[in-house]
């Protein structure tokens, strides 16, 4: 079997070729006006240097950034927005908050779809679903004369309680691909069936956004791919981190906006699967951003929620709610291009602001004056200056040096090393705070957790956050600086549909019940029904409940089809022992209530729990090391370290902080107090000593 | 300003408290009923020493409740000295002069052992669905038709849940299920605030709290000073009247910035009101206090220290430091417009970084209805909602966005849902936002019409449909809000009114005044509010001087002239 995945990220793309278990892979520069370019490029070379024809591929598993970055820079399609007459403006009016107490200045993210090409149509639906303004053809004549004349490319449609009743909504996608087919009509009872009008009308207007441009470049990239003389199938990475066909990514392509942060996730849960781990903490650092994820036995944690284009940047609520499946990953704005400034109480900050590529950080000599984190990790030793980012950059220490006395030294009298030294533990421990409040929202202890450590820059943190957050073994897999990539071939296809329906326990009727889960799998196998040859699929239920009153809900898990007879005292069963999970105690007197439906289906293309097992480590002859040097916190000084080459490290390998063991595209800090091994597939672990 | 050995553990210790907090008031949101806590944030949690100075509070909250709450915890001790708490108690009360200010807010406070001795307190606090009494809105002739009131009392005594207590919250409230379940969720968050800082104790060998306080305070006060002397020291004074209840309050503050403190007192004509507008001293300093940090030292975060650089005054007995037993259950009228106030004389001081007035006090939807004799369920409603802010410092005013509130707004699919009402409407309100360089925030029209045809109840509290938010610095007012029946027939702003089942309410808050002179706004963007409906064609030409031709394209000549003219004067006067 010989795969090729791919990741464009904002910055590199990233290629994974792996051919029976063994991996090349590879890093180019991002394309950005042609993405497709860098794709093809990496697999040309990929396939070259491992010998592979390009006909000799099975499958292409692809993730892209293209739908975030339409969104990011407003380069959408022209797309014209249908509410219920009277609600137009609930695009602009959110829920009429601010998302930070203090600071007068803010902003809200422009809605996507501006005031003139909105169109309130008269019809009205109510919260039962029945219909208390009919739709009559003069209405839909009036949307046709609007579609005349404002000539939109595509079309979000979100009409009041649809997800109760979507008929209106059908009838005006009928209508408009009659009269004209060539607009892209989204529905938001197919997008994002949920109750709350504001959420399901943003999520709908991000895919009628992006759909035209998302649409042509895959065809595009089919058609270039098959050009190559590679014609195996093409799936496409999901923000939930399942694969999807071309055709269910084409439809509902807002669920494309983590797609890269989700591979992570995949890769995070082979690596649970190698090791039998079932908790796992997923650390993934890159230039911009960290992001943490949860692995529970062997899955890792969803949420169905996400927001984009964030004005005020990682801060809840100042972006365009999206209301999709995605992993459920904290990220927080701590990467190597964050920037540390001193703040008014004279403490050192870091982020959220990112020198980004350019100018990047001060040591990159592209023009950069303000000190990074990169900056701060060459100063305290920890990254060769010849070998960041495979050689491309070359770093210079005393750019980086004087970037950090122009910030720290007037106002708080800090040497550059100790500068670097306190920027590097603030923004260690600002990412040991998200990561435990993370696992908190979750009502986890993350301190029984094992960490999985990648990104260019997570085997650089990962140690000392470890240490901060109670974890005592970190793991390094191979090839961690591409680690998105590799994930994607762990992914498998899956598809989930989240649904709200109102429904009190005590008035539950069991076959209604069943009719409506049945729908939901209808619904589902539209999407993973063609792939149902090639996998036994794994299926989830889950049941959102809350006791009536309460505003937010928890997920309960169920088995379908269930025993009919006892369902409200089994249903009843398995909410309260959810409950007093989460929360400690139940509330006996109180109606419960069932208030929406979860249905999941996935695939499996290659078994994760064997996905490592063709790895070996490298023989080498000889293990390369060169003198180095670390920052030693409690000391306030340098201390010899020695720095070693991944590549040369045999199966079994020990060693002992402070050490550096040196890749191609990222570096592992084993600090003093840690212990380091590599294993027969050619990982590495950290462990805390005792 | 030196970087001291320790300091930066202590800075990290700092912010570990700080998600310690955070984290109290997630478990708060997670667990509670009441829609204010839940969906709109309004609630409090945070940490205090053992003599009742807060430390740090989560970031998550309302301006009500988190500074009020700073002060609630020393009534605690003063009820119950330091000797009489016991591992695993937890006291509450409601007083609204000993809590934060309105029967309706339950505040818990827990205390924290380490190695047998009291290191701190968490406390919390949250809005009750219902505290008995009267029921919402402003009728109460006192305090006592309110709802019940409790003292401040154990209700957890060493570990063991005082039934009593709980039988006589229970018995007096219209939910008692829901009040049980929210005492509930404030006991777990801070619960799980004290087994967290128990944990981080070990982690940094900390006995107490004592040397990291002490660096918290002093290092916010620090921040704090050096943040007010960039404040050009003086007197300022400024006045502001609202519409009240049955009569005007016409306000003054004399707000004093010198030696590294802000002080604001408050004057005018402030007699006591016999309805429940009156409000408790310390939602007064709550949001006096929080207006004047919105300008001044907003990046310094809320403890103690920070918080006694700013003192607020206002006279015993008077409408802004009511005292017991007058009624306060609607403290939020006038209490949510302090900020504006407060901002009136900052202008004179730091003109650059403050905005025009906006709509303030949030305008909700209260709509009720009693349970029916043929066996209709009754209900109890409140659905936020809000005007326009005033224009900012280079930035147009937030179109229907609540400020000072921090709460937000209920999807109406979701309000749909817990009443039996229809929104008929619900969009932005052109005109509505005060012309300016920089142009207020609009308000918004909002239709609500009964489901069923029955008629329902609307318990109104409206302010600034008389006095309009004042424009700052030759920006113009904004449009004052309006409420009224589809039919015509008459609506008051103040008071419980019936909403017949054929009519529909018709609710308008305000727009948020402009900054500056309107004539000065750039013509493209007053070009672009045009197009988007926010002000139209003659809005675009009398106020803001600028000519559209038919397409919609500024007509430069006619606009120059326009703006030259002898109607500048009457236009931006």
């Amino acid at each position: 079997m010989i795969r090729l995945a791919t990741d464009i990220g904002g910055t590199f793309t990233d290629l994974a070729l792996d051919r029976d278990g063994d991996l090349l892979t590879g890093k180019l520069l991002t394309t950005l006006d042609r993405p497709e370019e860098a794709v093809l490029d990496g697999a040309r070379d990929l396939l070259a240097r491992a010998g592979v024809a390009p006909g000799e591929v099975d499958l292409v598993i692809h993730g892209t950034t293209l739908a975030t970055n339409a969104i990011i820079e407003r380069k959408g399609a022209r797309t014209a927005f249908v509410s219920t007459s009277g609600f137009t403006d609930m695009i602009d009016i959110g829920h009429e908050n601010r998302f930070e107490q203090y600071d007068l200045m803010i902003t809200r993210p422009r809605p996507l779809v501006p005031r003139p090409l909105r169109f309130g149509l008269r019809e009205r639906i109510d919260v039962e679903g029945n219909v208390i303004t009919a739709l009559c053809d003069e209405a839909l004549e009036d949307l046709a004369e609007f579609l005349a004349s404002t000539r939109p490319q595509s079309l979000a449609v979100c009409l009041l309680h649809s997800y109760a009743n979507a008929a209106h909504e059908r009838a005006v996608a009928r209508f408009v691909r009659e009269r004209f087919p060539e607009i892209s009509v989204s529905l938001s009872c197919d997008i994002s069936p949920l109750a709350g009008e504001y959420e399901r009308a943003s999520t709908t207007c991000a895919n009628a956004y992006v759909r035209p441009i998302v649409v042509d470049y895959f065809v595009r990239m089919e058609k270039r791919l098959r050009a190559m003389g590679i014609d195996a199938p093409v799936l496409i990475v999901m923000s939930e981190g399942g694969l999807a066909s071309i055709e269910t990514a084409c439809e509902a392509p807002v669920r494309l906006v983590e797609s890269g942060p989700a591979g992570g996730a995949s890769l995070a849960v082979s690596v649970a699967h190698a090791f039998g781990i079932d908790k796992l903490l997923s650390f993934d650092m890159g230039g911009t951003t960290a992001k943490v994820c949860i692995v529970d036995d062997f899955v890792p944690q969803y949420d169905a929620w996400f927001e984009v284009d964030r004005t005020y940047r990682f801060q809840k609520g100042s972006g365009l709610p999206l209301r999709i499946p995605v992993v459920d990953l904290v990220e927080i704005g701590a990467g190597g291009g964050s920037i540390g400034h001193v703040d008014a109480m004279g403490q050192i900050e870091v982020g959220p602001h990112s020198a980004g590529s350019e100018p990047g950080p001060a040591a990159y000599g592209f023009g950069g004056d303000r000190p990074t984190v990169t900056d701060a990790n060459l100063v305290l030793g920890k990254l060769d200056p010849q070998r960041f980012a495979g050689g491309r950059i070359v770093l210079d220490q005393a750019r980086a040096e004087a970037a950090l006395a122009a910030v720290f030294a007037e106002p708080l009298g800090l040497e550059p090393a100790q500068a670097a030294s306190a920027l590097a533990e603030v923004v260690d421990e600002n990412m040991a705070n998200a990561a435990r409040m993370h696992a908190i929202e979750q009502g986890k202890d993350i301190s029984e957790y094992t960490m999985v450590a990648f990104g260019g820059g997570g085997p650089l943190h990962a140690a000392r956050i470890a240490q901060k957050i109670g974890i005592g073994h970190v793991i390094v897999p191979p090839n961690a600086g591409v680690g998105s990539a590799v994930g994607f071939l762990a992914a498998p296809i899956a598809y989930t549909i989240r649904r709200t329906s109102y429904l009190m326990l005590d008035d539950v009727e069991p076959h209604k019940v069943a009719a409506e889960l049945d729908g939901i799998v209808a619904a589902a196998s539209g999407h993973t029904g063609r792939f149902a040859a090639t996998a036994e699929p794994d299926i989830e239920w889950k049941a959102l409940m809350r006791y009536a009153g309460q505003g937010h809900h928890i997920e309960v898990p169920f088995e379908y089809p269930f025993a009919r007879d006892d369902f409200r005292t089994w249903m009843t069963d398995l909410f309260e022992a959810e409950y007093l999970r989460q929360f400690g105690r139940v509330l006996p007197h109180l109606p419960i209530e069932i208030v929406g439906w979860v249905h999941r289906n996935a695939l499996s293309l290659s078994d994760p729990a064997t996905m490592w097992n063709g790895r070996r480590a490298p023989s080498a002859k000889s293990v390369e090391t060169a003198p180095a040097r670390a920052y030693d916190l409690a000391e306030a000084d340098y201390v010899a370290a020695d720095r070693f080459e991944r590549e040369t490290l045999d199966a079994g390998w020990r060693g002992a902080g402070p050490a550096y063991v040196t890749e191609e595209q990222t570096t592992t800090v084993v600090p003093a107090g840690f212990a380091c091994e590599t294993d027969e597939r050619g990982f590495i672990h950290l462990r805390m000593s005792t | 300003m030196s970087f001291q050995t320790g300091d930066l553990a202590r800075q990290i210790m700092w912010r570990r408290l700080t998600s310690v907090v955070e984290e109290q008031a997630q478990t708060l949101i997670r667990t509670s009923f009441s829609p204010t806590t839940r969906e709109a944030g309004d609630l409090s949690a945070g940490v205090f020493t053992p003599d009742g100075r807060m430390i740090a509070q989560a970031v998550t909250g309302t301006p009500g409740h988190i500074n009020s709450m700073a002060r609630s915890v020393c009534h605690f001790i003063d009820a119950i000295p330091l000797d009489d708490w016991r591992e695993g108690d937890v006291a509450l009360t409601n007083d609204p002069w000993q809590g934060t200010g309105h029967l309706n807010d339950l505040v818990v406070v827990t205390p924290v052992f380490r190695a047998g001795r009291l290191i701190a307190f968490f406390a919390a606090t949250s809005h009750l669905v219902d505290i008995g009494g009267m029921g919402p809105g402003f009728d109460a002739k006192d305090v006592f038709h309110e709802g019940i009131r409790i003292p401040i009392t154990k209700v957890v005594d060493a570990g063991r849940v005082d039934d009593k207590v709980l039988g006589i919250l229970r018995a007096n409230v219209r939910m008692p299920e829901q009040v049980t379940g929210d005492l509930m969720s404030l006991i777990a968050g801070n619960h799980t605030g004290g087994r967290r800082l128990l944990a981080m104790c070990d982690e940094f060998a900390l006995a107490d709290l004592e040397a990291l306080s002490d660096f918290i305070f002093e290092r916010s006060m620090r921040g704090m000073r050096e943040e007010i002397e960039r404040v050009p020291t003086g007197v300022y004074e400024a006045a502001l009247t609202l519409d009240g209840i049955d009569r005007p309050v016409a306000m003054t503050a004399t707000m004093t910035v010198a030696d590294g403190r802000i002080d604001v007192e408050f004057g005018g004509d402030l007699r006591p009101s016999p309805r429940g507008n009156n409000v408790p001293f310390c939602y007064t300093e709550a949001y006096a206090s929080y207006g004047v940090r919105c300008i001044v030292g907003r990046s310094v975060p809320n403890n103690w220290s920070s918080l006694s650089a700013v003192t607020i005054r206002a006279p015993e007995g008077s409408i802004l430091n009511a005292t017991d037993p007058a009624p306060v259950a609607s403290r939020h009228l006038i209490g949510q417009m302090l900020p504006d106030l407060v901002f009136r004389c900052l202008a004179q001081a730091v003109p650059d970084r403050v905005p025009a007035e906006g709509a303030g006090t949030l305008w909700n939807i209260r709509l009720l209805r009693s349970a029916h004799g043929d066996g209709k369920a009754g209900f109890n409603a409140l659905f936020f909602h809000s005007g326009g802010t005033g224009a900012r410092p280079g930035l147009d005013g937030l179109n229907a966005t609540a400020f000072p509130s921090g709460v937000r707004a209920i999807p109406i699919e979701i309000s749909e849902k817990s009443a039996p009402v229809l929104y008929r409407r619900r969009a932005l309100r052109c005109d509505s936002g005060g012309a300016g360089r920089t142009r207020g925030g609009l308000g918004q029209v909002i239709e609500v019409a009964s489901r069923d045809g029955d008629p329902f109840w609307m318990a109104a509290s409206y302010e600034r449909t008389g006095n309009a938010p004042r424009g700052l610095d030759g920006g113009r007012d904004g449009e004052p809000g309006t409420v009224r029946l589809g039919s015509g027939r008459p609506f008051s702003p103040m008071g419980r009114q019936e909403v017949p089942g054929d009519d529909v309410i018709i609710v308008e808050p305000p727009g948020g005044a402009g900054r500056g002179d309107p004539f000065a706004r750039d013509p493209a963007r007053v070009r672009e509010d045009v197009e988007n409906g926010f002000v139209s064609r003659e809005a675009a030409m009398r106020d803001y001087g600028v000519v559209l031709t038919a397409a919609l394209e500024v007509d430069e000549p006619a606009t120059a002239a326009l703006r030259a003219g002898p109607n500048r004067r009457a236009a931006s006067n």
